[in-house]
């Protein structure tokens, strides 16, 4: 049952992000991103990690794709018509890159064996989670937040400079 | 196994009935309270007070014809009111609705009427979902291919991004207080005192940011009659467009018993215990449908009060207003927990 599950979700999640990748139209691009995360999601709550679950549908699915989809319809993204490519070397490259990629993460995949987990397998993570990001990994967790800070800081000064 | 299953499948069919007859009774007390406010009479012609004026409407809705015009994005145009009726009625599952200690059914305990009683992150599961109900309302802005049905669309994803921060930030203190993501935790927490009380700056910033997030006036710029026609759903007709009225009164239902269970102690009334048992179950039900009630009039006692905001004011009081005011509100239940008050 779980395994058929499993199967259809990650089906569906390619699916999804393959038309994420080549359909020409940037909102339903968007859209289908959007069923992608909601597939990872769901591999997430069946590996008892319901936090991670449900911050990936807020944070992705909700928060950040909105945004994409609103800078879409706001620019009026042109539909692309298929036989333009500006740089033939871009696909070239973008293909080999991505077979580097997808042959390293087979390997890596492969000689994984089951690790022992900090996190509970079944139960409250919300806790847990906490408790490791206040706790062992303090320093990344404020870290980040100094990067995400600097990013907007950034981010409002390259718009400001314009006017 | 299997009485498990029948257990959640007939509460499902509990709340599912219980929320598809909230929204012909709401259209009544919207119409009538409005008349009432203004002065008027109402609808007052189909059965005893207009009661049965809501079915009307629904035959009308149902039996006109649906026009779909031909420069329309046509999947996403027929997808839009489905993801809107969907996003809002599954929120329903994580939402403590009595309490249900000591009955059993089949065998099994009850375990309260709530669909998902072991799902461990009820609060998360809310606002992801309310997260993800932009979508069904830009949708059809853009699927429309109609400027209005557009502006009227980015309007409310702008509108809704800068409320949910704001209520988010605001849940935040609720969470901190009862220590737990599970709806059932934050009830039982309020057993003494209500979290309206401590968090009252919380509670007033929820129910703003919350009439924002149900696009009700005075925050309805996504449908700004004056401006936009209809906003994001000019385009559509028939039960399309009953299907985002009633997505709406949907989602302030939803609302209202969030609002009730977060700040207003959900099926629990202060100072008096309520029993074990069926009588239990149906006294606190009545409890909390009472507060769910109230609220709802809320929402159409504003509606039919204040005048709309402008966009920028709107902008305003959502990022220099409500968010200060929820940090503010954080910092308190910060400091109250560790000095040991609450």
């Amino acid at each position: 049952m779980e395994l058929a599950i499993f199967y259809l979700v990650a089906a569906v999640a390619v699916l999804s992000a393959l038309v994420a990748v080549a359909h020409r139209n940037p909102v339903v691009n968007v859209l289908s991103l959007i069923v992608t995360f909601f597939c990872v999601a769901v591999t997430f709550a069946m590996q008892g990690a319901d936090f991670l679950a449900g911050a990936q549908v807020l944070i992705y699915a909700g928060a950040i794709l909105v945004l994409f989809l609103f800078v879409v319809m706001l620019l009026g993204a042109p539909v692309v018509s298929g036989e333009e490519t500006p740089r033939p070397i871009q696909k070239t490259l973008g293909a080999f890159l991505a077979a580097a990629v997808a042959a390293g993460a087979f390997f890596l995949f492969s000689s994984l064996r089951e690790t022992g987990s900090n996190l509970p397998a079944a139960g409250n993570t919300t806790r847990a989670l906490g408790r490791l990001l206040v706790g062992p990994h303090l320093f990344a967790f404020e870290l980040v937040s100094v990067v995400l800070l600097a990013a907007l800081v950034g981010a409002l000064v390259l718009v400001k400079r314009k006017h | 196994m299997w009485a498990e299953i029948a257990i959640s499948g007939l509460k499902l069919a509990v709340i599912a009935g219980m929320l598809l007859t909230v929204v012909p009774v709401m259209t009544w007390v919207e119409r009538r309270g409005a008349a009432f406010i203004q002065d008027r009479l109402g609808p007052n012609r189909v059965g005893p007070w207009g009661l049965l004026q809501p079915v009307a409407d629904a035959v009308k809705l149902l039996f006109k014809e649906d026009v779909t015009p031909a420069h329309v994005s046509r999947g996403l145009y027929f997808l839009a009111p489905a993801v809107a009726v969907f996003v809002a009625a599954s929120t329903f599952i994580v939402i403590p609705f009595a309490k249900g200690e000591g009955i059993q059914v089949f065998g099994v305990p009850l375990r309260g009427l709530i669909v998902a009683p072991d799902l461990n992150i009820g609060v998360l599961y809310l606002l992801a979902l309310s997260s993800i109900s932009v979508y069904g309302i830009v949708l059809a802005g853009w699927a429309s291919n109609n400027k209005y049905s557009l502006l009227g669309g980015l309007r409310s994803s702008a509108q809704l991004i800068s409320y949910e921060l704001a209520m988010t930030l605001a849940v935040l203190g609720v969470l901190l207080a009862s220590g737990d993501l599970r709806l059932t935790t934050v009830v039982e927490h309020q057993a003494k005192l209500w979290n309206a009380v401590p968090q009252f700056l919380g509670f007033l910033v929820f129910l703003v940011a919350a009439f924002a997030e149900t696009n009700r006036l005075p925050f309805d710029l996504a449908e700004a009659e004056n401006e936009l026609v209809a906003g994001y759903h000019v385009e559509l007709s028939s039960m399309k467009f009953a299907a985002f009225m009633m997505s709406e009164y949907i989602n302030m239902t939803t609302v209202s018993a969030l609002a009730t269970t977060l700040y207003l102690g959900g099926w629990q009334l202060p100072g008096i215990a309520i029993p074990d048992g069926w009588l239990g179950l149906v006294l606190s039900f009545a409890v909390f449908m009472a507060k769910v009630g109230f609220l709802l009039w809320l929402f159409v006692w504003v509606r039919w009060t204040l005048p709309r905001f402008r966009y920028d004011q709107l902008m305003r009081l959502g990022w220099k207003g409500l968010i200060p005011l929820a940090l503010l509100n954080l910092l308190w239940v910060s400091v109250a927990l560790a000095q040991g008050w609450l």
